[in-house]
């Protein structure tokens, strides 16, 4: 903010480093960083001409007014979670994974493999070899990248994203060739998945499904990993530090697989639950940005397994806010991704808080 | 026109949006600075030019426009990674959302209409010569400005004293700051600089090369842009050559189409993705001349 | 005679955070003197330069300048005003050549400057090739560069900050030489030192500075070095360490004939390493940094892998990672305390987890907090660490007490090998004595430590022998007792060989 000058003004704002990170703002930075995005949004809403209050209303409150509405906040929620939790622990040791969404992709193509060759399977062991068969999938997406990584020294960011690129083109190619469903009436959609192949619902006569649980077992993972564990000890070293993680002999290499690996593992376990939870085919809408939205909910949650159950909600009530607020308030669909992106960037500017202060310092006069 | 010629005459104009966001990429990252967000600054500068040049006809009015957007949105950036101290990957993703978010919002009313090009400029000399003529040297005014534009970045990168203040940053912000230098401002000002060359190939995009605009129509050619300041490894030159590449590809693909060749679109349409992660691995895993050409204090965050 | 000071200070004040680098400080510097500030490490030295040099602006208090109040409000209104500075951590730019760095700050056509820095260097003995690029330039070089490029600007004052650290003794001489050749033209001099010898022999009023306040004002010629060092620290300098006191034990570290090439761009070639330390035995590398002794650490430490020949405690480790290595009992304190030795946003009890993790502080996997806060209670406790206990961030801890903690964690995973890179850089004289101390009697306990340091009077005074590295070449074993301080400064300049 100040290069330590700032011109010959008497007054400059300098960042002052905290001598140890504070609690107080680690809590009020992502309640600041939202409260500035829908205030901000708000603006650009009326400049547009939109009706602010009705949209705000929508945006926050009308999630929360039916039963429905709040459970379909639960199932956005669940891939949401899922993939957030496996992203932010690579993103704590540096390794930035930003291909979720192919990664997610993969998992749903390969997880519908299964229904696709088998429609009329009713065997027990579908569901669960297709949720091995999801994550297997997004797994090896994100191999890919950590292989490129760690043995051509080939920058990760660049490589998951192109990788998701391509995945949109592989799912485009199943859905309109050999995957299409032949009584589709020529829609790219593969055939409706057979009763065996749906995972259970959580809430009775809602979208809500199992797949929650797995976000939920992911998180306490995440936590104990993270928090109580070697393992998750030499990732973060790695990510604050990485010449103090090569002085110890933690390698970067491993932090590499493993940080990709657990999003990929997420992605593509969420992948096959979106198939198997509320799509129940292959489609295009599989690909609805999960993958990009998961990278927001993860750094808004301050990387951390709490911070992100929190931030997954948030993001999930925001969503379907915005699908009444097109409705209600005649909002643009686009309307939730810019509110996603202001959220990020207040979110960034507020955690500077958490290891900085502001000095207002009045100079001596020349 | 034979399938060589289609190629020759249309890759420069398809080359010119990746020329103009690599090479504004590429100045700021000599300083110091990585922005991820050059996607969404090209998607933003995409639907503000071609709104501004359907309403106003006028393309200088829609290119300045698309480049006021696209450095207010690297100011932004700049205010993250410079000013909040923020981390600069996430601070480009963050701000490369909100411009493809913004894009969406203001351009949707405008998705079905199209614009008029530009004319290809007649060169005297040039464009007499038979052959060339007609197919590389036909060329509307803004490929011809992009070629001159980073021929002029190389000069003032390795010929003038600004160009060695900004190399003097990018190494090492703590000395260039103590013998003087606004490290600060003078980052603040290749992001803009980099913002405003993103917004312009942007509204080439939507304005010249295609005259229609659609959501996610930059499809990821701001991330192969990114790509290509490492593929060129932070040289003016082999940055441009790389997007001229890149620009012959995409005109093979529909050349191979057109002579009905059975691929299909899909695949065709992942060419550009995996030749670009093919480029990556072939250009970092050399290691060494990755650290000699990179820029030392690339991505790191500097508390002046 | 009775002059106007050139520069004036008055109740200069700089305040970092809840830290006061600077707090009133009064000083005069007259026309054509050579004024010493003198002081230890976090005294505060660098601090007033940079306000000064306009690198940073005071808080409080004003600078008068040649009669006139100014606020530098950059190194570009100094050197306007005629104020020079050469940096202690070089200000030059590696990837550019020499005219290059100069032509950045000083105007004028290329051509041009290029023969004023040939004809400046050859006036002052600054002998320099403006065409070379300045990462093949050796440190004494770089310095010359940084000289050449304040006098081009023909400054009325020039700063220098602790010049005499990177340079053999040889090289001090020389360099004291050009200054005094400067003082003669009516340059004033800026002398910022913590070496008590020096300053004695060079400047003519000393500035004493003390946690960040003027402690006096003195001609150190009139004053012996015990009162100047009284002053300094506030207290009388520290006793002597304890002599050996049995004879060293079996090989735990033997590098034999070991090549390795520049890894970094920039870096330096190692070439015929022989290097042998035995239990029991304090061995010191002298020599200035930048002649591979960071890359000699990394090969000892396992960062940097080799093909060759490393055998440490009898075995060959040349391919296995620090991990195994330290589980062969080596230990090792890099020069880089934050970011390196340490991790600066994690606990004291984290970081003691960064390399301890070993004695039991691991139960499947998961870490035993109670083993963790028990051991880093222990380091802080035995190494007398100043900080307000295990939970506090390693970050916030001054410069010698974290050197004391990283010290103190290494050493008490008794270590049959440290490796101890610059144990004292940038430490206060307390604690720097209080580190030595403690390797001395480490070593009489009966461990192989291998110790690299910029500083010879160090090496002298705790090792059993020396060697020095020179351009990547290690000099034969020198038993500390026999050789010189002459003779070592002879292998840092490259020719001890002939010297010997």
């Amino acid at each position: 903010m100040d290069d330590g000058r700032g011109g010959r003004g008497r007054v400059t704002i300098r960042l002052i480093r905290r001598d140890r990170a504070s609690r107080a703002w680690m809590i009020a930075a992502p309640a600041a960083a939202m409260a500035l995005s829908v205030a901000t949004s708000l603006l650009l809403f009326a400049a547009l001409g939109k009706p602010a209050g009705a949209a705000l209303f929508a945006l926050l409150i009308d999630p929360f007014l039916t039963w429905y509405d709040f459970s379909e906040v639960l199932m956005k929620m669940s891939p949401l979670l899922l993939i957030a939790q496996g992203l932010a622990i690579g993103y704590r040791a540096n390794v930035f994974n930003i291909g979720a969404e192919g990664q997610l992709i993969l998992g749903a193509i390969a997880a519908s493999a299964l229904p696709v060759w088998y429609p009329e399977a009713t065997s027990p062991l579908m569901l669960p070899a297709m949720l091995v068969m999801g994550a297997l999938g997004g797994l090896v997406w994100a191999l890919i990248a950590a292989a490129l990584r760690t043995r051509f020294n080939a920058s990760e960011i660049l490589v998951t994203l192109m990788l998701s690129l391509i995945a949109v083109q592989v799912l485009n190619y199943l859905l309109l060739g050999p995957w299409k469903d032949p009584r589709g009436f020529n829609f790219p959609q593969s055939v409706m998945f057979p009763d065996a192949a749906m995972l259970p619902a959580l809430l009775e006569g809602t979208r809500t499904n199992i797949s929650l649980l797995f976000g939920l077992v992911a998180s306490v993972l995440a936590w104990v990993l993270m928090g109580h564990s070697m393992a998750g000890f030499r990732l973060r070293v790695g990510g604050l530090a990485p010449a103090a993680a090569r002085y110890a002999g933690f390698s970067e290499r491993r932090a590499v697989w493993l940080g990709l690996a657990a999003g990929g593992l997420a992605a593509g376990l969420a992948g096959a639950s979106e198939v198997a939870g509320p799509l129940g085919q292959l489609q295009r809408s599989v690909a609805s940005g999960y993958g990009y939205a998961a990278i927001i909910v993860a750094y808004v949650g301050g990387l951390h397994p709490l911070g992100i159950v929190v931030s997954a909600f948030v993001i999930s009530v925001i969503y379907i806010g915005g699908d009444a607020a097109t409705v209600s308030a005649g909002l643009p669909v686009a309307a939730v991704e810019v509110f996603q992106g202001l959220l990020l960037v207040f979110y960034l500017m507020c955690f500077a808080f958490i290891r900085y202060r502001v000095a207002v310092v009045r100079r001596a006069a020349a | 026109m034979s399938a060589l010629a289609f190629i020759i005459a249309g890759m420069l104009a398809a080359a010119t949006p990746l020329i103009l966001a690599a090479v504004g990429e590429m100045v700021a990252e000599r300083t110091g600075v990585l922005n991820l967000g050059i996607e969404g600054m090209m998607a933003l500068g995409a639907a503000v030019a071609f709104i501004v040049v359907t309403l106003t006809g006028s393309h200088l009015l829609g290119f300045a426009a698309a480049a006021v957007a696209g450095a207010l949105l690297a100011m932004v950036f700049a205010l993250l990674a410079l000013g909040f101290l923020a981390n600069q990957v996430a601070a480009g993703l963050g701000i490369g959302v909100m411009g493809q978010g913004l894009s969406a919002l203001v351009g949707k009313e405008y998705e079905s209409r199209t614009v008029r090009g530009l004319p290809d400029l007649h060169v005297p000399g040039l464009s007499d010569i038979p052959f060339l003529g007609r197919t590389l040297f036909s060329q509307d005014i803004v490929v011809w400005l992009t070629i001159f534009g980073a021929v002029a970045i190389w000069v003032v990168l390795n010929r003038t004293r600004a160009g060695l203040v900004i190399r003097a940053v990018g190494e090492n912000p703590h000395a260039a700051r103590a013998v003087g230098f606004r490290v600060i401002a003078i980052r603040t000002a290749a992001l803009a600089f980099g913002g405003a060359m993103a917004g312009i190939a942007g509204a080439y995009a939507s304005t010249v090369l295609t005259t229609l605009w659609a959501e996610g129509m930059i499809a990821g050619r701001g991330w192969i842009a990114v790509a290509l300041v490492v593929f060129g490894t932070w040289r003016t030159g082999r940055v441009a050559f790389g997007a001229v590449l890149f620009g012959a590809l995409s005109l093979g693909e529909l050349a191979l189409q057109a002579a009905g060749v059975p691929l299909s679109s899909q695949v065709l349409a992942s060419v550009p993705y995996a030749v670009t992660i093919l480029m990556l691995v072939v250009i970092s895993s050399d290691r060494r001349r990755m650290a000699q050409n990179s820029v030392a204090s690339l991505g790191q965050t500097y508390h002046g | 005679m009775t002059r106007s000071p050139l520069l004036t200070l008055t109740g200069v004040t700089r305040r970092y955070g809840a830290v006061t680098a600077n707090a009133g400080i009064d000083l005069a510097v007259m026309p054509g003197s050579i004024h010493a500030i003198l002081g230890e490490n976090g005294a505060g030295k660098s601090t007033l330069m940079k306000l000064i040099y306009g690198v940073e602006r005071p808080d409080a208090g004003r600078i008068v300048w040649k009669g006139a109040a100014v606020s530098p409000a950059s190194p570009a209104d100094a050197r306007a005003l005629g104020i020079g500075m050469v940096f202690q951590h070089f200000s030059l730019f590696e990837t550019m050549s020499v005219l290059d760095n100069v032509s950045l700050i000083v105007p004028g056509r290329r051509a041009d400057l290029e023969a004023r820095i040939r004809a400046l260097g050859a006036d002052f003995g600054l002998t320099v090739d403006p065409q070379a690029m300045v990462h093949a330039l050796s440190v004494g070089e770089r310095q010359r560069v940084e000289i050449i490029r304040c006098l081009l600007l023909d400054p009325e004052l020039l700063i220098v900050d602790e010049p005499t650290s990177v340079l053999p003794p040889q090289g001090v001489a020389r360099l004291f030489g050009t200054l005094r050749g400067l003082r003669d033209r009516g340059v004033s001099i800026l002398f910022i030192s913590h070496k008590l010898e020096e300053i004695r022999a060079l400047c003519d009023t000393a500035t004493v500075l003390r946690a960040g306040r003027v402690e006096g004002v003195v001609d150190p010629r009139a004053v012996s070095a015990r009162d100047l060092a009284r002053m300094m620290m506030g207290c009388d300098m520290p006793a002597p360490l304890p002599a050996a006191v049995r004879a060293p034990g079996e090989v735990r570290l033997a590098l034999a004939a070991l090549d390795h090439p520049a890894d970094a761009p920039f870096g330096m070639a190692l070439a015929g390493i022989d290097l042998t330390v035995r239990a029991g035995q304090i061995v010191g590398i002298a020599g200035v940094s930048g002649n591979g002794q960071k890359e000699l650490a990394a090969l000892i430490s396992g960062e940097t892998l080799v093909a060759g020949s490393v055998q440490m405690m009898g075995a060959a480790v040349g391919r296995l990672g620090p991990d195994a290595r330290r589980a062969r009992g080596f230990a090792f304190v890099p020069e880089e305390r934050l970011g390196r030795g340490a991790v600066p946003e994690m606990s004291l009890a984290d970081n003691a987890l960064l390399t301890a993790h070993r004695c039991g502080m691991v139960r499947h996997g998961l870490i035993a907090r109670g083993r963790e806060r028990a051991f880093t209670a222990r380091c802080i406790e035995s190494f007398d660490v100043r900080t307000p206990g295990p939970g506090a961030e390693a970050g916030a801890l001054s410069g010698g007490n974290l050197q004391k903690f990283i010290m103190a964690r290494e050493m008490l995973q008794e270590p049959a090998l440290l490796l101890v890179s610059q144990p004292t850089w940038g430490v206060d004289i307390g604690a720097a004595t209080a580190i030595r101390q403690r390797l001395v009697a480490l070593r009489n306990a009966g461990t192989a430590i291998l110790v690299i340091s910029e500083e010879i009077e160090e090496l002298f005074e705790i090792c059993d022998i020396l060697h020095v590295l020179h351009q990547g070449r290690l000099s034969p074993p020198l038993p500390a007792s026999e050789v010189t301080v002459e003779e070592v400064g002879a292998w840092m300049m490259g020719a001890g060989g002939v010297a010997a």
